[in-house]
């Protein structure tokens, strides 16, 4: 299916009603017969963005493989809401093995298969930020550079929600954490830190790499149907709200999503072979305040004390993403 | 037919001919060259319908393997000491999710200090992991073991270490017998999996087990481990008649009157796995014919851990000598504190004799001095054959 482009129905958002649209560009999640491989009943909290994402990146690589999937989960809150014996809300075959390997066990799938004449079923590995850009960052790369035929998708909600909310190698500057607090002289995450793995995937010079987010569901769609038409190394990073962690409201995980985007902290992207392909613009661009101020793991910028020089190093970290990937649109004012 | 062969040679001909899926590994000595053979084998179509993964760290070759091994594919992959101790954490993930895979692990000892050499520290510290542990004498058994390791693995649904000792084994030349591809065809069938990712039969594997389940998990997986005992004696017999060699026995018996039966009063049973064994069975005649008679308990299997048969095998011997190649400091030999378990109320005293630790040579010459102090009564409850007392300083 060809990406179409939309036109917005609503102010603010991306999202159309799947019935004003024609059925051949109607999203996977249109249909009654959609895999539903994330099925109901399982323990995320409310508001979830990860669960939100698992759905539609799995859904649409069982529409795209023609229900021949396989996939290889990390251990993280997704693993951990999903499958508490003897319930599953898994409707694929699916492993988890270790925090760390799910790269590596993604590789071993995708091997036994190719060699068995079965190459037509596809791998997905997926896991969150601390299970790809920390401690699994090891087999992630080895999996990259092998250009081993696996998709792996990382739900970035930029912290260890699983465990109480601890800093991850992926949890931006100024973010409090459990073992970041709001406290001393720097309070939250330290500057100069926030490990954004799309750059390091694409110097992998892999087939493929883009980001997406929970804003722009479609956008994410077509972006498992891009890297499903690959073979070879690829990776999709997805920004994924954790109203738990990130202390937004369950019903902002949309709009908090956007808000990222928009404000240019989370660039939204395609790259192939290490070369960036395509950006998706912003539409109105918004400042950082509007982002930072919904999330309770920011008010300490704010209020009373507001730490106006962080915000003003926030400010310059979304004026650099701008730059870097081309995010506002032809003849706009940077 | 006979060849003279390096062991690592034997080993990687001997996985070839059990026609694997994936081999991937992490090159760490003294197990490399039996993964350099196989990567050749591959890349030559010697070997056909197999990858071999080259892999980044001792960690993802376990767990590109138990990907490999839970999508349904016969495995194999071998690695050493810190290798062995870099992958642990998916080691014990693999037996946990029953996945049927062979690992050799060609023994050395753990840093540090870092040492390159042989001794057994390496496997021995996965002892509770949850794997069977098979250790061969000599590079015949090496190679055998990996044809029966399948077998026994994909009946019981559980991974194998194949132990041996490296270096000693491993790097040394040896004249042995390498199956035919259609006698191992006849006695390793296709591998079917208890449970694998189908994608016509979509299962969730590896999920989270509860308090309220969890104890019934591991009393299950204990038990099977008392069936391995059978399963392991059985197979090892069907092995012996398909290719007529006794390789893999859980517990051998034998002394230089040639009898298989357990050690008699006025003997001395001496237990121990791998290389050390064959040196010792040198040994025996001439310590026999001074008046120090052994009788020589091999084991081919520390986990199950073989404790009726080695009791059985103790009989009614006036001591115990362990060779012990590994220590648990502060306690002593690792395989003497499983014996002893094994020999409770029989009151016979048991002896660890702490020996080859980090390649140190156990010569023929100590063995027999040891055992000559054993018949003489002056061996204590723990010695360290060898021990350079010039070298130890005042410890406290």
């Amino acid at each position: 299916m060809a990406k179409v482009n939309i036109p917005f129905m609503q102010t603010g958002t991306l999202v159309v009603g799947n019935r004003l649209l024609d059925e051949q560009d109607r999203s996977v999640q249109a249909w009654q017969d959609r895999a539903s491989s994330l099925t109901h009943g399982h323990r995320a909290c409310q508001g979830c963005a990860e669960a939100l994402a698992a759905r539609w990146v799995l859904d649409t690589a069982m529409e795209v493989t023609d229900g021949k999937l396989m996939v290889a989960n990390a251990t993280g809150c997704l693993e951990v809401f999903s499958t508490l014996y003897p319930e599953s809300a898994w409707k694929i075959p699916w492993i988890h093995s270790l925090f760390a390997n799910a790269a590596s066990v993604a590789t071993g799938i995708a091997a036994v298969n190719a060699v068995t004449g079965r190459g037509d079923i596809r791998v997905i590995a997926q896991g969150g930020d601390g299970g790809t850009a920390d401690i699994g960052m090891a087999c992630l790369s080895g999996m990259f550079e092998r250009n081993d035929d696996v998709l792996y998708v990382c739900y970035d909600n930029q912290a260890y929600m699983n465990t109480g909310v601890q800093r991850s190698g992926a949890t931006p500057p100024a973010a409090r954490t459990a073992t970041t607090p709001a406290v001393g002289r720097q309070p939250g995450n330290t500057f100069g830190q926030g490990k954004f793995m799309p750059k390091i995937a694409m110097a992998h010079e892999i087939p493929y790499v883009a980001t997406a987010t929970v804003a722009d569901l479609r956008d994410l769609e077509a972006k498992v149907r891009t890297a499903m038409s690959h073979r070879g190394a690829r990776y999709l990073h997805v920004l994924v709200t954790c109203p738990l962690g990130w202390g937004t409201k369950s019903a902002d995980s949309i709009k908090v999503a956007r808000l990222a985007t928009q404000c240019g902290l989370f660039p939204v992207f395609e790259a192939e072979y290490g070369e960036l392909k395509s950006s998706t613009k912003i539409r109105e661009r918004v400042p950082v305040e509007d982002y930072l101020k919904l999330q309770r793991r920011f008010a300490h910028l704010f209020g009373a004390n507001a730490d106006e020089a962080a915000l003003e190093r926030i400010r310059r970290l979304a004026d650099r993403n701008i730059r870097m990937y081309n995010l506002l649109p032809e003849g706009a004012a940077a | 037919m006979p060849e003279l062969l390096e062991g690592s040679q034997a080993i990687a001909r001997a996985v070839a001919l059990c026609r694997p899926s994936v081999v991937c590994a992490y090159p760490i000595s003294p197990q490399t060259h039996i993964v350099e053979a196989l990567s050749g084998l591959v890349r030559t179509g010697k070997l056909a319908n197999c990858d071999y993964i080259n892999v980044e760290s001792e960690f993802a070759a376990m767990s590109v393997s138990i990907g490999a091994s839970a999508a349904g594919g016969r495995v194999y992959t071998a690695t050493a000491s810190q290798g062995l101790l870099y992958m642990t954490e998916a080691i014990y993930n693999a037996s946990g999710l029953k996945l049927p895979i062979v690992m050799t692990v060609a023994n050395r000892a753990i840093g540090a200090p870092i040492n390159i050499w042989n001794d057994q520290s390496d496997s021995l510290s996965q002892r509770d992991s949850g794997w069977l542990q098979l250790y061969a004498v000599d590079n015949q058994e090496a190679l055998d073991l990996h044809i029966i390791a399948y077998k026994i693995a994909e009946e019981l649904s559980l991974p194998i270490m194949v132990c041996m000792d490296g270096f000693v084994l491993t790097h040394a030349s040896d004249v042995v017998e390498i199956p035919t591809q259609e006698q191992v065809d006849a006695f390793l069938p296709p591998i079917k999996p208890l449970e694998k990712l189908d994608i016509a039969e979509p299962r969730s594997m590896g999920m989270m087990a509860g308090p309220d389940v969890f104890t019934e998990t591991k009393y299950m997986a204990h038990q099977v481990m008392f069936h391995a005992n059978d399963v392991i004696k059985r197979v090892t017999r069907e092995f012996e008649e398909a290719f007529g060699r006794p390789s893999g026995k859980p517990v051998r018996v034998w002394g230089p009157d040639g009898e298989d039966r357990p050690a008699r009063q006025g003997e001395i049973a001496v237990i121990g796995m791998g290389s050390v064994m064959g040196t010792m069975q040198a040994v025996a005649p001439t310590l026999w014919d001074r008046g120090v008679r052994t009788r020589l308990i091999t084991l081919g299997s520390y986990r199950p851990f073989p404790a009726t048969s080695v009791r059985q095998a103790i009989g009614a011997a006036d001591r115990v000598v362990v060779l012990d190649r590994a220590l648990t400091l502060g306690v002593g030999g690792v395989l003497s504190f499983d014996v002893r378990r094994s020999m409770a109320r029989l009151g016979i005293p048991l002896h660890s004799v702490v020996c080859g630790l980090g390649g140190r040579p156990i010569t023929e010459q100590s063995l027999a001095e040891t055992l000559t102090r054993g018949k003489a009564g002056d061996l204590g409850e723990l010695e360290f054959m060898d021990l350079k007392t010039e070298l130890v300083g005042k410890v406290g």
